[in-house]
């Protein structure tokens, strides 16, 4: 089955949608994203659906299910590039992704996430365990 | 209205729902709508073609369109022969579901049409008919 990149930026995962995805592949990648979030520790997920140009209330789900279990898992989800047009369908679907945040483009997501709080991640699992930092 | 173009699509995977998105699209823009009209009658058929899918039991899409006077649009047709809808009022309100979705695909997609009609009958199957002119 085709799976959707997950990339990692600075302290974040970045997910870029750029197809007409079915449900099958919207499934891996809420799989695939909360596996990677343990695995990088990343504090910050990154959707950019600016090659969408539909979301219907599946995909708003999935988007939110998403933010949900990023959430329980320490990590913020932003939504990004969304087209003006979709903004507008969704609020008449009656859709308004009140879980998720949104961010114009990546630049401003990544902004949003890190607000330069965090280091940029180590490789998959290296960190575990690592952490001799002083909490106080 | 006279239909310039029809054509009839089968739902029986979820992967039709994707194929009924990119025919509605094309026909939107052979009818001359704007992008937010065809975002919003796209967005309408993929609430009725996944509902047609989940709970029709699968069906047909009926895609037609009109480039004539006096309007210039979309009409589509989804059909199946699943279950039925024993309580319209109820499944068009907003927040309903029977399943585990968000209960906003059928109240959605009125919302987002200029036309709606719905025609069910229990145990015979369900017919909604939208359209989206400019
Ligand atoms: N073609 C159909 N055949 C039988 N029942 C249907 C059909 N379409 C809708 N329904 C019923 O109407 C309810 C409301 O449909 P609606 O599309 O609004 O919400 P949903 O599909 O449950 O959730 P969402 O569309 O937000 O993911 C459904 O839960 C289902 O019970
Ligand atoms: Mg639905």
């Amino acid at each position: 089955m085709d799976r959707i990149p997950i990339l990692k930026l600075g302290s974040a995962l970045l997910v870029s949608i750029q197809v007409d995805i079915h449900d099958q592949l919207a499934r891996a990648l809420e799989e695939d994203l909360s596996a990677r979030i343990v695995a990088t520790g990343a504090r910050g997920v990154m959707i950019d659906i600016s090659g969408l140009d539909v979301v219907d209330s599946f995909m708003g789900r999935m988007l939110d299910n998403i933010a949900a279990v990023s959430r329980l898992l320490d990590a913020d989800t932003v939504v990004v590039g969304m087209r003006p047009a979709v903004a507008i369908t969704l609020v008449e679907l009656g859709l308004s992704l009140t879980g998720v945040k949104t961010a114009l483009n990546v630049e401003r997501g990544m902004a949003l996430i890190g607000d330069g709080r965090y280091e940029a991640l180590e490789d998959d699992r290296a960190a575990e365990g690592a952490d001799d930092r002083d909490p106080g | 209205m006279i239909a310039t173009r029809d054509e009839t699509l089968a739902i029986r995977h979820s992967d039709d729902v994707v194929r009924v998105r990119q025919a509605v699209r094309g026909e939107a823009i052979a009818a001359g709508l704007g992008l937010v009209d065809q975002t919003k009658i796209v967005t309408a058929a993929s609430e009725l073609a996944r509902n047609t899918l989940d709970y029709g039991l699968g069906g047909t899409a009926r895609i037609e369109t009109f480039t004539d006077a006096p309007r210039r649009g979309v009409r589509l047709t989804f059909e199946d022969h699943g279950p039925g809808i024993a309580d319209l009022d109820q499944a068009l309100t907003d927040g309903f579901t029977s399943g585990s979705g968000l209960g906003l695909g059928l109240s959605g997609a009125r919302r987002l049409s200029n036309e709606f009609t719905i025609h069910s009958v229990v145990g015979e199957g369900t017919r909604v008919m939208i359209a989206r002119w400019k």
